[in-house]
């Protein structure tokens, strides 16, 4: 279970979080909501453990974990994984030997053998399968020459590969036509199970239509402003999130 | 009345003198002409220092506190010559700056000759180098290579200089001849005895015919105390593919300086390379490619990554004749520094005399992108291996471009050892 209490964090002196309070429990998915610089992807960054995105108040506690004490290889370990806005480029890294890596450095962090190669290229042939992972894409350099949809694929079929607990997608649906989006939603859907918890960030209801959340929360000025189940999203895709940034601006 | 004002000799130019009049007397009388005016030619520049433009960067005069003595002929036990590359090659050893038949493969490659020489080399190009002209003034042996037009020699060619001692120093001219129409792998290592403080200068006339393909590869991994320098000659005919890597891991201080002039048309020269540094290495590598002819195209693309107080020094220069139209030069440095305290000065430079060409050149100097090492970390994968992943990622982009399957896979395994990168996953 997830427990975020009081959440403040800034970045470079920036307070950008201003006391959040979240819990999600195994099973659940919530989704976040909120327009544009109301501090959706410092959230995803803060749980994720990137440098330099600071704590100042507050604690974030995974399954009775002090968060804050864990790097970011640490977390990902313990089940955390975040899937990127902005998935990077990573030039002479070959996809299947980073995700070989990755799988081994989790589990040998975990005090688990290393999966061995023919396990390995099984495993992916599966899950890639269903994504429309296509060979060729795993035999390029990581994410290098990817387009949009191709790179939100990759980080799903990531995710499905490392199987966390505890699953981030910040902005899956962003540069996703109506095909990528309905392809990259099943990946996520089949993710579902009772003892994983999500957190799906998204600026459009659209992404919720595909990945119906528990609780949706509408998070403005680095505070969740109000909480409701998935018929809000509905009510901010009408109405916009006008209601929420001008409220404090008045 | 003013006197010139002499330079005072240093201490070890003050050794090299000795070291040449005892060389030269025991020479035979023709060869005893070219070692004195190899020396006029040393002497009247003497040892490079800052202010001579070309080693502005690479201070000789102060990082060479002597000359050490010429090494003798000795033979080490063939064990102590692995050899780099772990690969089945044909093996012409030099040790000492002299070649050992017993250390060298015997049996005949058809199209491959090898010949002990003097080490006197014909041609030196535009070669006004005070440290080939000292090479040419010491040197104390070598070989010449030929390949003959059309062979196709599968089996690598592997030169190995090896300087066997303490406080030696070791002069070697080798000599390659490479035929019209020839294909061959070419690995050369510079290898001495583990923390022994030697100097080795060797000189490398390469001349390549036309339609050749080849592939040199050049392994500096010389005890970490070496100097090392070593100076290239190199010619090539039209229709040519010539592709040359230098990879940098040994010697305290290292220079290769590269003298390329394209004599034929329709010639590829792909010039590579990637240097490893740490400690208070210093390593140099500085061209000079003329192309002195239309339709030519040349790759000069260096990478560095430089840790704790080490310095990298790059410098190149294109130049493009006023015949040399349909010139396509292009010229990129990138460095990785490690370090707060790693050095690199990087000076890519252009003479152009056509105006139909082709040219760029530029650098880039940068740390470890904190965004692609926070990717691989939200991944579970440590910090100290991430960033290991990246070094290796950023070299191997460099060595893929050789395009030379064994010695890809060779210079992968390199690097993995010196990162002590047994954790990262291979391909």
């Amino acid at each position: 279970m997830l427990e975020i209490k009081n959440l403040h964090a800034e970045v470079d002196g920036n307070k950008i979080l201003r006391g959040i309070d979240l819990t999600v429990r195994p099973g659940e998915v919530h989704a976040i909501m909120g327009p544009n610089g109301s501090g959706k992807s410092t959230l995803s960054y803060v749980l994720a453990g990137k440098d330099d995105y600071e704590i100042t108040e507050g604690s974030i506690t995974y399954n009775g974990v002090d968060w804050s004490e864990l790097g970011a290889d640490e977390r990902a370990a313990a089940g955390m994984f975040l899937a990127f806005q902005y998935p990077i480029e990573i030039p002479g890294v070959a996809t299947m030997t980073f995700l070989k890596t990755a799988l081994n450095a989790q589990r040998k962090a975990r005090g688990e053998d290393e999966i061995s190669t023919p396990d390995f290229m099984k495993l992916v042939r599966e899950k890639s399968k269903a994504l429309k992972v296509t060979p060729d894409m795993l035999k390029r350099p990581l994410n290098v020459g990817f387009s949009g949809g191709e790179k939100k694929r990759a980080e799903i079929l990531q995710m499905s590969l490392l199987e966390p607990t505890l699953c981030v997608l910040d902005e899956t649906d962003s540069g996703l036509d109506i095909d990528a989006l309905r392809i990259v939603s099943e990946g996520v859907n089949q993710l579902r199970s009772p003892d994983r918890s999500m957190i799906v960030i998204t600026h459009y209801q659209r992404l919720l239509d595909h990945i119906v959340p528990d609780v949706v929360h509408v998070l403005s000025k680095g505070k969740i402003v109000k909480t409701g189940g998935k018929e809000l999203a509905l009510e901010l895709e009408k109405n916009g999130y006008a209601d929420y940034v001008d409220e404090e601006a008045a | 009345m003013n006197a010139p004002a002499k330079i005072q000799e240093t201490k070890a130019e003050q050794s090299l003198n000795a070291q040449f009049d005892a060389i030269l007397a025991q020479t035979t009388q023709n060869n005893a002409n070219q070692r004195k005016q190899a020396w006029d030619a040393f002497k009247a520049k003497g040892i490079p220092h800052r202010r001579v433009e070309e080693w502005h960067y690479t201070d000789l005069r102060t990082k060479m506190n002597d000359a050490f003595a010429l090494a003798s002929k000795t033979a080490p036990k063939a064990e102590a010559l692995t050899g780099a590359t772990g690969l089945e090659t044909y093996r012409i050893a030099i040790v000492n700056g002299r070649y050992v038949p017993e250390l060298s493969s015997n049996q005949a490659v058809a199209g491959l000759t090898v010949t002990e020489a003097d080490g006197f080399l014909a041609a030196q190009l535009g070669t006004d180098d005070a440290m080939a002209h000292l090479n040419q003034a010491l040197v104390q042996g070598g070989v010449t290579i030929k390949i003959d037009a059309n062979a196709t020699i599968e089996r690598p060619i592997e030169i190995v200089r090896y300087t066997d001692g303490t406080e030696v120093s070791s002069y070697a001219g080798t000599s390659v001849d490479i035929g019209s129409g020839a294909k061959a792998l070419i690995i050369e290592s510079f290898e001495g005895d583990a923390n022994a403080a030697y100097q080795s200068n060797a000189l490398t006339e390469v001349k390549v015919g036309n339609n050749a393909n080849i592939h040199w590869l050049k392994l500096q991994v010389e005890s970490e105390k070496a100097q090392h320098i070593e100076t290239y000659s190199v010619e090539l005919g039209a229709q040519t593919n010539f592709q040359h890597f230098i990879y940098n891991e040994g010697s305290s201080l290292s220079r290769a300086q590269l003298f390329l002039e394209f004599k034929g048309e329709g010639t590829h020269a792909g010039l590579r390379g990637t240097s490893l540094l740490k400690d208070s290495q210093h390593a140099d590598i500085t061209l000079f490619v003329n192309h002195a002819v239309p339709e030519c195209e040349s790759r000069e693309y260096y990478r560095a990554v430089v840790d704790d107080k080490a310095r990298a020094v790059f410098q190149g220069k294109i130049i493009v004749e006023p015949d040399a139209q349909k010139t396509d030069g292009q010229m990129m440095i990138k460095s990785l520094l490690l370090s707060d305290t790693a050095e690199i000065n990087a000076k890519p430079e252009l003479e152009i005399f056509a105006d139909d060409v082709q040219c760029a050149h530029g650098s880039t100097t940068g740390d470890i992108d904190e965004e692609l090492l926070f990717y691989l970390m939200a991944r579970g994968i440590p910090e100290a291996q991430a960033r290991k992943i990246l070094i290796l990622a950023f070299l191997s982009e460099a060595i893929e471009e050789f395009e030379e399957e064994r010695s890809v896979k060779l210079l992968e395994a390199m690097i993995r050892k010196w990162l002590h990168a047994d954790d990262v996953v291979s391909e």
